[in-house]
């Protein structure tokens, strides 16, 4: 009896490491695919509460933020190319918010890979970063999305069914706030 | 029945060896293209420290990326210092540590400290290493002849020639308050040395 059970025991865990492994990505996510499971927590701060659309607590999905389109960079505090690009990626946050037109469609967040929740505050208190960060302390999300060197950007069209799709990434290379928004306008259907 | 136990010791062997090497976790920045060579997940640690908290921190003197010679007792009386040993230049972890410490200036300078980091690696690797990382505000320190020197004084020298991924925090008395030889694979989370800087306050 005792060896049945630890046998089971045994197999339990095996197939525990192989579900945990399953959820670590080979490549990173790919145009016309859906996001992998990325799970937030819905901002403390009610501006950025109110930014995203979102109310309560708990988790959230990408797809539920209120928007058409979502900007998504991957970064991390101690990348020096996503440290260069930081005035410009606020710049291209001012480019929508003061836009009429797109403010309400577009919405930008970053995800600060292998980043605690201290180091994402000191890269947003550096760099003044107006739009909502999120840790990701343990590389769970950089792991779902293959884990994508940084900066990563992600550009995800939301449709009005609730379904999703990336239409676009992109890997370092930022061309600056007017190209990347002609960009995201383009590829998520706005223009 | 013997087969059996056999099996189940190999499963399980098998199962906790999974986990005491779990994949090694980085997010390396485009910034150095195809440049960082891919070590693996390494041993934790693989030195034996030869001081510890409370100890006046070992003297030493070293060549910095810019050409100065930087001594530990220099900020004696006037500042904190936090020693950085990273492992290699050009590799995973270690490329990400110092440009996040690069950006936290302030809160070095609100706990009246600087930060020395040091490697086992010649000048010209440190210079065209940290080149990528843009304009570092701290002194980069090679610690390559006689090789390890330092490293091997404070007993953070592994058995491969590198050194660990190590933090000291020493006092403006040059009295050692804090160490972390971190694992090597993981980068050491910026709050827990912001958090024994505070404690010198």
């Amino acid at each position: 009896m005792k060896k049945i059970l630890i046998s089971s025991v045994v197999v339990a865990l095996f197939f525990s490491i192989l579900v945990f492994h399953a959820s670590a990505a080979n490549k990173p996510p790919q145009k016309g695919e859906a996001l992998p499971t990325i799970n937030l927590p819905v901002p403390k701060n009610p501006d950025e509460r109110s930014y995203l659309g979102l109310s309560g607590s708990g988790l959230f999905k990408i797809p539920q933020i209120k928007a058409k389109a979502v900007i998504v960079e991957i970064f991390s505090m101690y990348c020096p190319y996503c440290q260069k690009d930081a005035p410009g990626v606020n710049q291209l946050y001012r480019l929508i918010e003061n836009n009429a037109d797109i403010k309400d469609k577009v919405k930008l967040i970053g995800i600060g890979a292998g980043n605690s929740a201290y180091e994402v505050e000191v890269f947003k208190k550096t760099y003044n970063i107006p739009f909502p960060l999120f840790p990701d302390k343990e590389f769970t999300i950089h792991k779902a999305c293959g884990e994508v060197r940084t900066p990563y950007f992600m550009v995800i069209k939301i449709n009005e069914d609730g379904t999703h799709q990336i239409v676009h990434t992109q890997l370092g290379d930022y061309p600056g706030a007017e190209s990347f928004l002609e960009l995201v306008l383009k590829t998520s259907g706005l223009k | 029945m013997q087969k059996k136990r056999l099996v189940n010791i190999i499963l399980i062997i098998g199962i906790l060896s999974a986990f005491a090497f779990p994949k090694m976790a980085f997010a390396i920045s485009e910034a150095y293209k195809e440049n960082i060579y891919p070590v693996g997940t390494l041993k934790p640690m693989d030195s034996k420290l030869k001081v510890k908290v409370g100890d006046q921190a070992p003297p030493f003197t070293l060549p910095s990326i810019s050409g100065e010679k930087v001594s530990l007792n220099q900020f004696q009386g006037k500042k904190n210092v936090v020693l950085s040993f990273v492992p290699a230049a050009w590799t995973p972890v270690c490329s990400d540590q110092w440009p996040g410490y690069n950006i936290a200036k302030d809160i070095f300078n609100q706990y009246d400290a600087t930060l020395l980091g040091i490697t086992v690696d010649n000048i010209p690797t440190l210079f065209a290493w940290t080149n990528q990382m843009g304009k570092l505000w701290f002194p980069v320190l090679s610690d390559f002849w006689p090789h390890g020197a330092v490293a091997k004084k404070y007993g953070v020298l592994r058995s491969n020639g590198v050194s660990e991924r190590a933090l000291f925090v020493i006092d403006k008395k040059g009295m050692i308050r804090y160490i972390d030889v971190h694992d090597i694979n993981k980068r050491p989370p910026l709050e827990d040395l912001m958090g024994a800087l505070e404690k010198l306050k």
